[in-house]
């Protein structure tokens, strides 16, 4: 019997949002005058203790309860909002819960985000201590795996170059060295993967899996479902802040699916916060027709249709789309200007509809997710959110298969030829 | 040692407990285990302060140094401010020194929280350690600066006396007040950022209440009791007292600076510890 790393029992997290009193909606922004208006009613309230505003309670993650082994690779799956990165944000004590504990057998590494704390003027060398230190490396360690670090890195030439001059891969493959190098009985990791170049990727995953191996414990956030069951035996399921299901991987992530296929969306919005100077109001599939819809024959073109805001002019940005097959493997990318380009790269500020069309013909019937980004080429994303998911259905009739499907990303009529080169009875006779 | 481990093994105790609403700690452990970051997070400061900078380290020194000079061409030769009969650049140096260390971590480990928005939100560290660090980067300018009190000390030809080895004492004093102010003002600051827009003026404010570019002989016999109560005065004038042998210090100054060191420093690190939980979700 293996020695237990976490047991978590009830954890929950609850988020207070407070919004106006008044009947009306309230409004999404409030001016600086409107501010400064409600300060005497807000002070008056509170005096007469009086809530001015409506507080109300969102559990972020309710009731929550596992054990997890030494040596165990948990994948943590579910859709956007479903409670993983709370959770992990508890188990490394970032946040606290709101009820329930967790009591935790070991030293925590935590990897929320790569390149935590690295700092842009600073030298690689100085960054890989200091984010050392940050994830909770002694400086002697440090020192003592620095070559290790920087050669799995493969920044050797640059590294007493300020950081703020790495191109994006070679800062990402810095700070994953760092974090790899970090050696906790407990690894905590949330889709740093979904960076770098595949060959990196590759690498990441092969030092996970070591992790593993060696007896530590490995809790992993992914939407990655052929990740998570390359990487991991168990996985655990959350969907709205509660645990759906929990068992070995592939039970799991075929749950998921299921789940994630029967949710009848066909256009999903979002609130915009205004943190950023674009920001996409609303996804949706339309059919040729025009219609919305979220099940298309394969035979169908589908029309990828987003809308967004933009509330500061945007200079040189671009929109992708990218589109996943459910298990996580990317379909295709693609970028706005990719045909020779049409759009301007250059936004001013106001609300923007796009459209994007994915050729009839050509996909396989499963089901799909997908994602917009719009931002720098290789830098800030001002947005960056997920699809809903869609269906294709196969209504072509290849009577090949006894199962009557064939299975492959692409189902396309291709073109074939044959001619006989050679008669074949005359090398009998001979 | 065999025995040892089984025990553990049959009896495990989790190192740590996820919890809401823990009971109050200092969270020394934790501390302890990242000292090593209290260092580096000081030495970034350092580092990352005159970078890109063309005279680089020499702002050190020109910094308190111009600060002073234009104090003594304002209030020493157009105010003909009293200085004790001192020159009045060394009268204004020897105040400036823990002034400079007391408002400078005010205005560094202040906002130094949400300057961190990014660190807090992503990953666990005890909190603590950012503000700590900037007072503690800031220790590095007042090293320098006080070498400089030493030169100056000599040029003018002020004897050094005794009165140097209560220095350290008063330099305490300083850094127990900064060291509570700031814990004070970073923690609330994450909540009500009111508390960084109004920490300028509160620091002008107490600039002028503080006998920095004045001596107390200026302030009436009858209302020297209720200036007193500035905690500030208390080691402005025992820096002065040990180095340069000014009759300011009283012993009420002393007692005051000293017990409103020890109850900023208490009440500054419990109410730091007692938000630091909500930071990562309102930062």
């Amino acid at each position: 019997m293996s020695s237990l790393s976490f047991r978590i029992q009830n954890l929950s997290k609850a988020y207070f949002i407070t919004r106006a009193q008044s009947g009306k909606k309230a409004a999404r922004y409030k001016t600086l005058q409107q501010e400064i208006l409600s300060i005497p009613r807000k002070i008056s309230a509170r005096l007469q203790r009086q809530e001015s505003d409506v507080r109300e309670t969102v559990w972020a993650l309710k009731n929550i309860s596992f054990d997890v082994h030494s040596g165990e690779a948990i994948a943590i799956i579910g859709r956007n909002g479903a409670g993983k990165s709370t959770l992990l944000k508890i188990l490394s004590r970032i946040t606290d819960p709101t009820e329930g504990r967790a009591e935790v057998y070991g030293r925590v590494g935590s990897l929320l985000e790569v390149g935590t704390g690295f700092h842009p003027e600073l030298t690689g060398r100085e960054n890989i201590f200091l984010n050392g230190a940050i994830i909770g490396m002694m400086r002697s360690e440090i020192a003592r795996k620095l070559d290790a670090i920087i050669a799995f890195a493969e920044v050797e030439q640059y590294i007493d170059t300020p950081v703020k001059f790495f191109s994006s891969g070679m800062y990402v493959r810095l700070a994953f060295a760092v974090a790899a190098h970090l050696e906790p009985e407990i690894l905590i990791v949330d889709e740093v993967l979904a960076v770098g170049d595949a060959q990196f990727q590759k690498k990441c995953l092969g030092k996970m899996g070591d992790v593993a191996s060696q007896g530590r414990t490995v809790l992993f956030v992914t939407h990655n479902m052929s990740v998570a069951a390359q990487l991991c035996s168990r996985g655990i399921l959350l969907n709205k802040g509660h645990k759906i299901c929990d068992g070995p991987i592939q039970e799991v992530v075929d749950t998921y699916m299921r789940t994630t296929a029967n949710e009848n969306i066909t256009e999903k919005t979002f609130h915009p916060s205004r943190r950023s100077a674009a920001q996409f109001t609303r996804f949706c599939l339309r059919n040729r027709q025009g219609k919305q819809t979220r099940i298309f024959k394969n035979s169908e073109e589908i029309i990828f249709e987003v809308e967004y805001e933009v509330s500061a002019a945007i200079s040189d940005d671009h929109i992708g789309l990218i589109l996943e097959r459910a298990d996580g493997l990317t379909v295709i990318k693609s970028v706005d200007d990719d045909d020779g380009l049409v759009l301007p790269t250059n936004r001013e500020p106001g609300k923007y509809i796009t459209t994007v069309r994915f050729p009839g013909n050509l996909l396989n019937e499963g089901v799909y997710q997908f994602r917009f980004v719009i931002g720098k080429r290789r830098g800030v994303k001002h947005d960056d959110q997920l699809g809903f998911a869609f269906e294709v259905e196969d209504w072509t009739n290849y009577s090949d298969s006894s199962a009557g499907k064939r299975n492959g990303v692409l189902l396309k009529p291709l073109k074939w030829n044959e001619t006989r080169i050679e008669n074949s009875q005359l090398k009998m006779s001979s | 040692m065999d025995f040892e481990e089984k025990k553990i093994r049959s009896n495990p105790k989790p190192l740590f407990l996820i919890e809401p609403q823990r009971k109050f700690s200092l969270g020394l452990r934790d501390l302890w285990i990242y000292r090593d970051l209290l260092f580096i997070l000081a030495e970034r400061d350092i580092k990352l302060r005159y970078k890109q900078t063309i005279l680089g380290i020499a702002w050190v020194i020109l910094q308190p140094l111009v600060t002073a000079i234009i104090f003594t061409i304002v209030f020493g030769n157009f105010a003909r401010m009293p200085s004790e009969g001192l020159p009045y650049i060394l009268f204004v140096f020897a105040g400036l020194l823990p002034w400079n260390l007391f408002s400078s971590s005010l205005s560094r480990a202040g906002g130094s929280l949400v300057s961190n928005a990014g660190l807090i939100s992503k990953i666990y560290f005890p909190r603590l350690l950012v503000p700590i660090a900037s007072v503690g980067a800031i220790l590095v300018d007042f090293a320098v600066a006080f070498a400089v009190t030493m030169i100056l000390m000599v040029y003018f030809g002020i004897p050094f006396t005794w009165r140097l080895a209560a220095l350290p004492y008063f330099l305490l004093i300083t850094l127990l007040t900064s060291m509570g102010v700031s814990l004070l003002i970073s923690a609330l600051s994450v909540y009500y950022r009111d508390f960084m827009y109004a920490l300028p003026f509160l620091i002008q404010a107490w600039t002028y209440a503080s006998p920095v570019v004045y001596s107390m002989s200026i302030i009436p016999e009858q209302w020297r009791w209720a200036v007193s109560i500035n905690p500030a005065i208390g080691f402005i004038e025992g820096f002065r007292w040990s180095l340069l042998g000014s009759q300011g210090l009283t012993r009420e100054m002393f007692l005051i600076s000293t017990i409103s060191a020890i109850v900023f420093f208490v009440f500054g690190l419990i109410v730091f510890r007692r938000v630091e939980r909500g930071f990562a979700d309102v930062i």
